[in-house]
């Protein structure tokens, strides 16, 4: 936790990899205009900027994944001698990306040495293991050389990304927001690996969404807007709000809408709710113009209670809605009681990536739009409401939502999930892996709904958007409530008390 | 479409992609390729001759794209004509004494062809959506058990549909409505019918969703389980349907009747771009996948340019050729 022994490097060394005067088009437009950007050893250096800054676009080159237009990349002063991600990798650049690069059915050590594995004719598993077993002893991971990634943890599959990173002498290493799917308490492992890696004079890129942690890990902090640099600082001289001003382009008021106080009658009941396996004897309320914040860590049980709720998942106990009891045993049930839910997934559950805006914005509300036959002049024209309402920046309505960026996929997802007017809404990570501007925006229209007299309920592992959001927020953890706090007793040291679990200084995760 | 701005997405999206038109561009030059070398080629006996043949694995290969589309695969179909068929042979002779030769006998057999198929859809669809078992895997084994069945039913031998039915019966595939063969105006309707049900329909738009996605089809409130069911239904109807329109031609059916129906119908669905993994189907690229397949087996046989026993080659080559020219456009929609 300690940044004593992480300050700066006095005299700063040369650069080890350096983008000089790169230029990037896809076709006729030019995503990067004359960008030098430079990673230097033993510092970290943070690249932010909003969703389509160009951030991507920098790693990629810098990996070996893509070509620059014009300009150079240099390795060591010189031209770097590679021209593809493997080549980069093996000469000492490594790109952790936000998608692992992990097979899901192999065991750790497996993953590790993927494509370097030891032995002659046959594996020497032994020293396979015992050499990932170092590595990870060395991250200060208790991880099972043996586990199969697909039961590991998020957090613990980002560890063994690192781990095969230093296993490949990774003398560069660039991490694609890393944190974005870590909670608080995982946040802070990566932070000491990364302090660590830093101290043995790795050269480290950082990107992020959450400014806080760039001012608790850069040495050096470089701005991108419209692919261009538009702000470069050391250590200490940006504040957040600095960066998220020199991000956006302009003054960014609060990014939290003003709070309300007005909560109706109760829209939502619910007592002894289980979900088997993991959550158990759940009871709150929800009152109708209220945003109900659920804090916990990843494993929690957040997202399985809010599943379990709209039919998703098998549950038992009682829901009640406006006072009668009612079961809700399938998605199309919840909407019947006016519920919806937003997924925390939206590549894998909330949209179909190769299909276009309007085929996903209607997905699921469907018979609304004509039966037997769809009428496709209504879809459209819903699509141009959502379009217009949600501020959708789509160059093209019958693209495939796969090449939107991720915070107009959002809002779309958003859009969609709204389309059949919930009274109900439960959001899983309303603004994961989503640019500063494009949150604001998300956190506007979610008190837009709570003003219009609906319920929200926001599921969230970011810290300030609970704080921020909730009129009242519940703690989850190992499955249980843990605590519901409320107005003035609504504050970062109890939420996170309460998400830890007082008593205990080890949290099982 | 009052409003031009509003439609154009809408047009867009209906009228194919210029990489879509490769199946239709190789039929139009297969019909030139005919034409150039048998002046019977174009002829009309020649036409009703393919269209009609192509009539029972095109009303397979339209059900089959709906199953294909929603990420599903069914290797029983050829099996299952076969078993229909002998089914409805079967029952029609054994009520021959009773109702006598006449339309409603014959009726009553397209009603038990049909309600045989449904049963046997119904089989696959409960053990794929129900018992959660590998589509391939289901019918793979109900593949092995219809054939068994038919094979078992004929005592190793034929089950011949009695004569004096045969002769009333035959006109359903000889004869037809100005001059077009039944099994022609069927095959059509059923592929009018099913490129409507997939475009214009819930029931299609869901088909793709599922195929595309079925976790975000769930998460959106779609049926995954009944449409996929409904997928295999349908099939197993129509495989139905294909057989009512076939019994007639041979009065017959045998342990090898429908062989290898599975896998033209399987390829004129990939012939015709719809994805085998699912998520994108094309119900019209189907129909050209089967009149492209159907032509290659005339030609040959018209044509004395290659022996006709180079058919399966020639078939194969074209089935893997449409799949590499499909990688190109993935990216498409």
């Amino acid at each position: 936790m300690s940044a004593a022994d992480t300050s700066p490097v006095n005299a700063s060394p040369g650069p080890v990899l350096e983008l000089v005067d790169v230029r990037k088009s896809f076709g006729p437009i030019e995503v990067l205009h004359g960008v030098d950007f430079a990673l230097r050893p033993g510092e970290v250096h943070a690249l932010i900027g909003e969703n389509g800054a160009g951030k991507s676009t920098i790693m990629k080159i810098l990996g070996g994944f893509l070509a620059p237009s014009s300009g150079e990349v240099r390795l060591d002063g010189r031209p770097a001698p590679y021209a593809s991600g493997a080549q980069a990798e093996a000469a000492g650049v490594v790109v952790i990306h936000q998608e692992f690069n992990l097979a899901p059915d192999l065991t750790v050590t497996e993953n590790v040495w993927l494509g370097r594995e030891l032995g002659r004719v046959f594996l020497d598993h032994r020293a396979m293991r015992e050499g990932t077993r170092k590595l990870l002893d060395e991250l200060d991971s208790r991880i099972d050389p043996d586990a199969r990634i697909r039961d590991l943890p998020v957090s613990d599959r980002q560890m063994v990304e690192i781990a095969k990173a230093l296993s490949r002498n990774a003398r560069v290493l660039i991490m694609d927001e890393p944190s974005a799917v870590l909670t608080h308490r995982e946040v802070e492992v990566l932070f000491r690996q990364i302090d660590r890696l830093r101290a043995q004079g790795v050269a480290l890129l950082y990107t992020s969404h959450r400014l806080e942690e760039v001012t608790r890990l850069a040495d050096r902090v470089t701005v991108l807007r419209d692919g261009a640099v538009v702000r470069r600082a050391m250590r200490g001289e940006l504040t957040e709000d600095g960066m998220a001003t020199a991000m956006v382009g302009r003054d960014l008021e609060d990014i939290y809408p003003a709070r309300r106080h007005e909560a109706g009658e109760l829209a939502l009941e619910v007592r002894s709710f289980s979900v088997p396996p993991l959550v158990h004897g759940v009871s709150f309320t929800l009152r109708r113009g209220e945003v109900l914040g659920i804090s916990g860590l990843v494993g929690s049980g957040r997202t399985e209670l809010a599943e379990g709720l709209v039919g998703l998942r098998a549950a038992s106990g009682e829901i009640r809605r406006n006072g009668a009891p009612v079961r809700i045993a399938s998605v199309r049930e919840a909407a019947a009681q006016g519920m919806a839910y937003l997924t925390e997934d939206r590549k894998e559950r909330g949209l179909l990536l190769d299909k276009n805006l309007r085929e996903n914005l209607t997905l699921s509300t469907l018979p609304r739009f004509g039966s037997p036959f769809i009428s496709a002049a209504r879809e459209e024209a819903a699509l141009t409401r959502a379009i217009g309402d949600f501020d959708i920046r789509a160059p093209r309505r019958d693209m495939a939502v796969g090449n939107l960026s991720g915070g107009n996929q959002q809002k779309l997802l958003l859009a969609k999930t709204l389309l059949s007017d919930p009274e109900i809404v439960i959001i899983d990570e309303p603004t994961r892996g989503i640019d500063v501007g494009t949150r604001s925006q998300i956190y506007a229209f979610i008190d837009r709904l709570a003003r219009e007299g609906r319920s929200v309920i926001v599921i969230s592992s970011d810290m300030p958007e609970i704080l921020g959001l909730s009129d009242r927020v519940l703690v989850m953890r190992q499955g249980a409530i843990a605590g519901e706090l409320a107005g003035e007793r609504i504050s970062e040291t109890d939420v996170v008390r309460l998400v830890m679990g007082t008593s205990e200084e080890r949290a099982d995760v | 479409m009052s409003d031009t701005a509003l439609s154009r997405p809408a047009g867009a999206s209906r009228l194919p992609a210029l990489s879509a038109l490769g199946p239709l561009l190789a039929l139009i030059l297969l019909v030139i390729l005919g034409a150039v070398l048998n002046d019977n080629f174009l002829s009309a006996g020649n036409i009703t001759n393919v269209l009609a043949r192509s009539a029972f694995i095109g009303m397979i290969a339209v059900g089959m794209t709906f199953v294909i589309t929603s990420g599903g695969l069914d290797l029983s179909v050829g099996s299952m004509a076969a078993f229909i068929a002998g089914v409805m042979i079967l029952a029609m002779n054994a009520l021959l004494p009773s109702m006598g030769v006449g339309v409603p006998l014959i009726l009553v057999g397209m009603a038990i062809a049909l309600a045989v198929g449904l049963l046997a859809g119904l089989a696959n669809g409960l053990l794929v959506t129900r018992a959660g078992i590998e589509p391939f895997i289901v019918t793979l084994g109900t593949m092995g058990i219809f054939r068994s069945l038919v094979t078992w039913l004929a005592d190793g031998g034929t089950i011949s549909l009695d004569f004096a039915v045969r002769q009333l019966y035959r006109p359903v595939y000889y004869s037809g409505l100005f001059g077009v063969a039944w099994p022609i105006l069927v095959f059509a309707a059923v592929a009018v019918a099913g490129q409507v049900a997939m475009r214009h329909t819930r029931f299609g738009r869901y088909c793709e969703a599922i195929g595309s996605n079925d976790k975000v089809a769930r998460y959106s409130a779609v049926g995954v389980e009944g449409v996929r069911l409904m997928t295999y239904v349908l099939l197993g109807l129509l495989v139905g349907l294909a057989t009512i329109m076939y019994v007639p031609r041979l009065g017959s059916a045998s342990g090898s009747t429908g062989m290898l129906w599975e896998l033209e119908a399987i390829a004129a669905v990939i012939i015709g771009g719809t994805a085998l993994k699912g998520g994108h189907g094309r119900v019209w690229g189907t129909v050209v996948g089967v009149l492209i397949l159907s032509l290659i087996d005339n030609i040959l046989n018209l044509a004395d340019l290659v022996s006709p026993y180079l058919n399966g080659a020639i078939q194969g080559v074209i089935i893997v050729l449409a799949v590499v020219l499909q990688r190109g456009k993935s990216s498409s929609a």
